[in-house]
């Protein structure tokens, strides 16, 4: 971190005021956001994170978002980017979610012992009231010190009031005595209150940046203290009036239950099969790849370039060639990805702000254990049924190197892609039942045993599942929309170059008959082993370009008669366990180490062929 | 006896948390040494639900192991001592 005044970075006036948004995951920050700043909002990226934050302007002073995080230290990306905004804040708005004030409170103190102006939004005021509670608000103003103001931020219930009180009203809180004690012995080594907190809490970043040493930190001594004391303050403002069960609070032990949370977690999948596999897909895919950019634009390129570069150069086949950078590339990133990526995302950020995804995690936690994962590797797992890419990019959640590298190779390996399922669902229907069974069979077994061997043999610890399950809640819709935007956006950025660099590797060893040596050299193994025409070995080279190229080109073959139904699942076999796409592959060069990408690679390319031809042996 | 052995709807009081980058996240979500909690679920062989107010939150089994807890009464400090 070179430069820790991050908020320097948004170019502003230097004098103007920083209001500075501050609250757990979820709590409806947003809505206060966009409620202050109206639609000039620019949002930017901290660098080396994949966290954006978000600032505007509310009269002559800044606003700034951060991200949701349950207290300010160095636990995680989101909590580094939110620590470096919060410190340098002037005013805080601190939004708090009022059915969770164990929780969120802990936040709140914390910003209060930094000695910042704060206001505190007590958000879903609504609630209180359905789940039985009673909360004495100013009781609660007078604990902490600051203005607590009662929201219902999604009806826009107290937002005046918080405007009004942003500017006049923040006032620093009440400190808890362990720190108004200790931070003066810290204070002529920093430059702010804010800093001097986080060096008694032994935050290492902020200690390396003012080149302290020799510190004796107190962090479990404040954390203890903090905790307690907003225990006792909840204790005195907070009274439960009944104790009826509310049906969303039944609903969520439903979903955490195997009785009960599998066959939610069926009809769940189900339903997002239905919506991406089959609408997004099928009928949306059609419309985006299919007509847009595969007739539109493409026809539009061809018009212009073809003219110009013919055909034969190395130069149209590298721009307008069959992989063209151009053409193919286009045309696949944003006629097929696109689409298949936003509605993988939407379906995400729909069961994250319901509160659904933590409880899956929660439910698969224990069949995730024996392979080296905690629950929270659903989530990769889940995005890579949309695209291996995109969920590689994912495994950043997890918590240690082991589990990255695990989950990484178990996508490379066993998750076939939208792109691919629907060539592959497309050539098993035909087969029948039993051999559909097989595959799955097949596949699932590979997926299972892959994961317990690595469980076994890759060194280190994988980290204990910590979850905090919100109430069930329905989502909104702006804030679906919202997160599904900046993170689709983020994964076209980052994976778009990729795969535009793909394109151009496969077109250089095209031109070069590199392609037709590599197809060749295969053949012994697909004709001798894996008991299928030789002509495989160059869907199998697709596959790699495109995943679904190479399900594809299995689909010409069998139109054409030259795969019997068992040969079709051998393919099928193969092409599913194979290495994912090229873009995914770079992904994992990027992501991982050198030496472990080129053991998930190879690894997944010895696998399929074993497994495949161990298939073949057997049934064909 | 530790964490993982509590039966569901059963209160307690966490004695100590071993690891101390587990111990100093999970304070914030109201999990450390001396609080009072309830089970209010246990997935078969799976992660334990602890309730602290109206706040849950699961833990990993292999997690559940490490934590030494106390059992305490039904009648200790009320149901549920964090809302009351």
């Amino acid at each position: 971190m070179q430069c820790h005044n991050m908020t320097e970075k948004i170019d502003i006036n230097k004098d103007a005021k920083k209001i500075v948004l501050v609250g757990n995951p979820n709590v409806g920050k947003s809505v206060f956001f966009n409620a202050l700043t109206g639609a000039y909002v620019d949002v930017s990226n901290f660098p080396g994170t994949t966290v954006d934050i978000s600032s505007g302007r509310y009269k002559d002073m800044v606003v700034m978002d951060t991200p949701g995080v349950y207290g300010v230290s160095s636990f995680n990306d989101e909590e580094r980017v939110a620590r470096d905004v919060i410190l340098y804040a002037d005013i805080i708005l601190n939004v708090v979610d009022t059915l969770h004030l164990e929780r969120d409170l802990f936040l709140t103190q914390q910003i209060i012992d930094m000695g910042k102006p704060v206001i505190v939004a007590l958000n879903m005021m609504d609630e209180v009231k359905k789940n039985g509670l009673e909360i004495d608000i100013d009781k609660l103003s007078q604990e902490l010190g600051v203005p607590v103001i009662p929201t219902v931020a999604v009806k826009g219930e107290g937002i005046e009031k918080v405007k009004e009180a942003l500017a006049h009203c923040a006032r620093p809180g009440n400190r808890l005595p362990i720190v108004e004690e200790n931070l003066q012995t810290v204070r002529h080594m920093v430059d702010e209150d804010s800093e001097a907190l986080l060096v008694l809490e032994e935050d290492e970043n902020v200690i390396a940046r003012h080149h302290i040493s020799g510190i004796k930190g107190l962090r479990e001594q404040i954390y203890q203290a903090r905790r307690t004391r907003v225990d006792e303050i909840v204790k005195k403002v907070m009274r439960q009036t009944n104790r009826g069960a509310s049906f969303s609070v039944k609903l969520g032990r439903w979903m955490l239950s195997p009785l009960t949370g599998i066959p939610i977690l069926i009809v769940v999948l189900w339903l997002v099969y239905e919506f991406i596999g089959v609408f997004v897909a099928q009928t949306v895919v059609e419309w985006t790849e299919g007509l847009i950019m595969g007739e539109y634009y493409y026809n539009f390129i061809m018009d212009l370039l073809e003219p110009i570069l013919g055909t034969e150069s190395f130069l149209a086949q590298l721009l307008i060639g069959e992989f063209g950078i151009l053409t193919m590339t286009p045309v696949y990133v944003f006629g097929l990805l696109l689409p298949l990526v936003v509605g993988f995302y939407f379906v995400l950020s729909i069961m994250e702000d319901s509160g659904y995804l933590p409880r899956v995690a929660v439910l698969t936690d224990r069949s995730l254990n024996s392979l080296g994962l905690n629950g929270r590797a659903i989530i990769p797992i889940i995005l890579g049924f949309g695209c291996v890419t995109m969920a590689t990019i994912t495994t950043r959640i997890l918590g240690s190197r082991r589990e990255r590298f695990i989950a990484t190779m178990l996508l490379g390996l066993a998750i076939p892609c939208s792109a691919q399922l629907g060539v592959i669902a497309g050539l098993l229907g035909p087969l029948g039942i039993q051999m559909t069974a097989l595959y799955v069979l097949v596949i699932v077994i590979v997926f299972a045993l892959a994961g317990t061997l690595l469980n076994r043999v890759v060194p280190g610890k994988s980290t204990d599942l910590i979850i905090d399950l919100p109430l069930l809640r329905l989502p909104r819709i702006g804030n679906v929309l919202k997160k599904t935007y900046v993170k689709s956006k983020a994964f076209i950025t980052e994976a778009g170059p990729l795969f535009l660099l793909g394109a151009v590797i496969i077109s250089v060893l095209q031109y070069t008959g590199i392609l037709d040596v590599i197809a060749n050299g295969f053949a012994p193994i697909t004709e001798g082993f894996l008991k299928l025409p030789r002509e495989t070995a160059v869907a199998f080279i697709m596959g790699i370009i495109r995943r679904d190229f190479g399900a594809a080109g299995l689909n010409d073959m069998v139109s054409q008669g030259l795969l019997n139904p068992s040969q079709v699942l051998v393919a099928l076999i193969a092409i599913t366990l194979f290495v994912p796409c090229i873009a995914a592959v770079m992904v994992i060069f990027k992501e991982r180490t050198w030496k472990e990408a080129l053991l998930i690679w190879l690894g997944s390319f010895a696998i399929s062929f074993l497994t495949a031809g161990i298939v073949a042996q057997i049934i064909v | 006896m530790r964490l993982d052995q509590i039966n569901k709807g059963q209160r307690f009081l966490i004695v100590s948390i071993p690891d101390k980058q587990i111990s100093t996240q999970a304070i914030r979500l109201g999990i450390y040494e001396g609080a009072k909690l309830a089970c209010v679920y246990k997935l078969p062989a799976g992660p334990v639900v602890i309730q602290n107010g109206m706040q849950e939150i699961a833990i990993g089994r292999g997690l559940a192991r490490k934590i030494e807890i106390e059992p305490l009464d039904k009648g200790d400090a009320g149901q549920c001592s964090a809302i009351i």
